[in-house]
């Protein structure tokens, strides 16, 4: 099958923005995984609802509050979001996960499983199957012309904030004395509270964290997919194959399986779309048989 | 003497009389006549069918007033979730134990040819008022089942002949990789082929999918002039969506033609990036006064437009109730020869006839999505830009329905 270098180009930036998401969705359960050892299950549903925030905000809050007029900009969305999706997350932390932890993995997957169940259940109740859209900022609106094809603005945007935010927080992790104490909570949490350090409220905001990228991916999602109650769960599978691949637990290795991933699933729907999904799962599947650990996980 | 004959007949038309609504109702088996719906209740069709479809039925048995023959009509509707065990096994309790007669919706054609054959066996009629495979036509056909709207092969025939005419000859199919998928791409590609078009490539996608962007450049690098979307639901409006981002399909040369699309789909997606579409369907709720009518009821108790499958259900349900009537019984078989013989003329269906392998033949319409600026109201949403008969749009009988030979 041949193909001209303009389509191929093509093809590569679209794999890229996809890498994006990954990067982002795959980065937040690493982290998660990473210092609260729970298998989150819910980031899906909370990616979901937070583009359904986004949309309420931005198209149904003012009529619904008696102003037609009144709506929340995306940037302002782009903060506000998150922050209440986090919000919501570290309740259901505080709540309902901290309860398992001296329990097996199993568990904290199984009710992370069924909270997101529920929240699905309740979007779709609340708001239909079909889902619903709304337009980037005006500013974002319209293609640049790249030579080889006409790329929508709002992609790029998309692309450049979201290796923004995975290089931030791996900064965050890797680099900061803040990341070094969360990394020696894992570690030993005794210890650390030994220290006088708050593991507890530590762990809280940082699943917090974990759910506020999420929430970020959400909100930039929506303007390109549609937001339906599924949207979340369709993603998830993918995302989990690329933390897996990366190492569980890694946000490094996260970070750089989810855009290179993103590169070879676009390919894959050039060559041969049929399998664009599954590819995914084959390099997961050859990599655990490789290295168990992931490409970027540590041994143990 | 005289007074014994008298009080003697008086009595016995009093006997007569009170004999009558029971004479009437031992026709009816278990003396209820009881219609079931079953379809998707929470995943992803229960838009366009749901409880929606539950709410068009009870419209029709409101019409009715209630009773059919002296007989008191029941409805009953449960969640399939598009499963063909879970619609089996429902359809098998409700026949043997829930005196159902007859079941309509079916928004997944495996569940609708499950309980097709169970109903075959049980003596009860079945309406495929959502489900669109051709095999309920074709070699699964059953003489106690009708396909009350459409099939695969109509809602791309109508769509195809349309922009063929308007000389769009070259096609790039978008295809959902799965039986749906491939069906509506064969019957489309047949019709193109058949008119002198040509097809010049596929993509078949993972169902569902989520970025679609790939499949959309590589259909446009084609250079086809008609981008055809065999897909439906949250593809089809990705689809369309992310086409949109990358300005694909918004000249005269390309045209993007959803080959099954659902009003609640152009509802998501706005008219905005909805605009100029062409699609089939077999009822618009504001194509003239007798569709507002039915629609508008519907809005009463729905608060939103019904679909066209949803319609289908009312016309379903209603049709059913009438030849009920007209054959005196509810025995399958009677009622299945009286349905053939009826013209099916209402709010939904027009010029409509069954044939005897259980498709209903009857006039479709041709649809163009509106401009914003011309949609007056929320669901105001196309131009009929024709009407299709049903004879140019319905597949001819096939030879694989044994129904057909006899």
């Amino acid at each position: 099958m041949t193909i001209s270098l303009q389509a191929f180009m093509a093809q590569l930036t679209i794999g890229l923005i996809g890498g994006c998401f990954y990067a982002m969705l795959s980065m937040g359960l690493a982290i998660i995984f990473g210092l609260l050892n729970i298998i989150n299950f819910t980031h899906g549903a909370q990616f979901m609802m937070a583009a359904f925030l986004a949309w309420i905000g931005l198209t149904q809050l003012g009529p619904w509050l008696g102003y037609p007029n009144f709506q929340i900009s995306f940037w302002a969305a782009l903060i506000i979001v998150p922050f209440c999706v986090a919000v919501i997350g570290m309740a259901i932390e505080r709540l309902l996960l901290r309860r398992l932890y001296q329990l097996d993995h199993l568990y904290g997957l199984l009710l992370t499983f069924g909270v997101a169940l529920v929240m699905e259940g309740g979007f779709r109740h609340a708001f239909g199957v079909s889902g619903q859209g709304y337009e980037p900022p005006e500013l974002l609106q319209g293609p640049f012309d790249v030579g080889f094809m006409l790329l929508p603005k709002y992609r790029i945007f998309v692309v450049a904030a979201s290796l923004l935010i995975c290089f931030g927080t791996w900064y965050l992790f890797e680099r900061t004395k803040l990341g070094a104490y969360l990394r020696a909570g894992t570690e030993n949490p005794r210890l650390l509270q030994a220290f006088g350090i708050n593991v507890p409220v530590m762990i809280t905001l940082t699943y917090g964290f974990g759910v506020a990228l999420a929430g970020i991916a959400g909100v930039l999602a929506a303007p390109i997919m549609q937001i339906t109650p599924l949207m979340g769960g369709n993603l998830l599978n993918i995302v989990f194959a690329v933390v897996v691949i990366g190492g569980l637990g890694s946000i490094l290795g996260s970070m750089i399986t989810g855009l290179s991933l993103g590169l070879i699933e676009g390919l894959t729907k050039v060559f041969y779309p049929e399998a664009s999904t599954v590819v995914v799962f084959v390099i997961m599947a050859l990599v655990l048989l490789v290295r168990p650990a992931g490409l970027f996980g540590r041994e143990v | 003497m005289q007074k014994r004959l008298i009080t003697g007949a008086f009595g016995l038309s009093l006997a007569a009389l009170t004999a009558l609504p029971s004479l009437a109702a031992d026709k009816i088996s278990d003396d209820v006549v009881k219609i079931g719906i079953l379809n998707d209740l929470s995943g992803i069709y229960s838009d366009f069918t749901g409880k929606g479809s539950a709410v068009a039925a009870q419209i029709a048995i409101d019409e009715m007033g209630g009773k059919v023959l002296g007989a008191p009509i029941e409805l009953i509707a449960a969640d399939h979730q598009n499963k063909p065990d879970i619609a089996a096994n429902l359809a098998r309790e409700w026949f043997d134990q829930g005196k159902v007669d007859m079941i309509a919706d079916f928004p997944t054609s495996s569940t609708a040819l499950a309980v097709m054959e169970i109903a075959k066996q049980k003596n009860r009629v079945t309406m495929l008022s959502a489900g669109v495979a051709m095999a309920a036509i074709t070699d699964k056909c059953s003489p106690l089942n009708a396909q009350w709207m459409v099939n695969t092969y109509a809602l791309a025939a109508g769509t195809a002949k349309a922009l063929l005419k308007e000389g769009k000859k070259s096609w790039y199919f978008v295809t959902a990789d799965y039986t749906f998928g491939h069906s509506l791409e064969k019957d489309a590609a047949a019709v193109v082929e058949a008119d002198g078009g040509k097809v010049l490539g596929t993509s078949r996608h993972p169902f569902p999918g989520g970025d679609f962007s790939s499949f959309m450049l590589k259909a446009q690098a084609s250079g086809a002039q008609v981008i055809a979307l065999a897909n439906a639901g949250s593809d089809t409006i990705n689809s369309i969506k992310q086409a949109a981002e990358y300005g694909i399909g918004r000249t005269d040369k390309q045209v993007i033609a959803p080959l099954l699309a659902y009003i609640t789909d152009v509802k998501s997606l706005g008219l905005a990036k909805a605009q100029d579409m062409y699609l089939t369907e077999a009822f618009y709720w504001d194509y003239d006064d007798r569709s507002r009518a039915f629609a508008e009821k519907y809005f009463a108790k729905m608060n939103r437009m019904p679909s066209a499958s949803q319609a289908a259900v009312y016309s379903a349900t209603l049709s059913y109730l009438k030849a009920i009537e007209g054959a005196g019984t509810d025995e399958a078989g009677a009622v299945m020869a009286k349905l053939r013989t009826m013209t099916i003329d209402d709010a939904v269906i027009r010029n409509g006839h069954l044939r005897v392998d259980g498709a209903l033949v009857h006039d479709m319409l041709l649809l163009q999505v509106k401009k914003p600026a011309e949609s007056k109201r929320d669901w105001d949403f196309y131009n009929v830009k024709a009407v299709l008969k049903g004879e140019d749009v319905f597949p001819k009988p096939s030879d694989a329905c044994p129904l057909n030979k006899s």
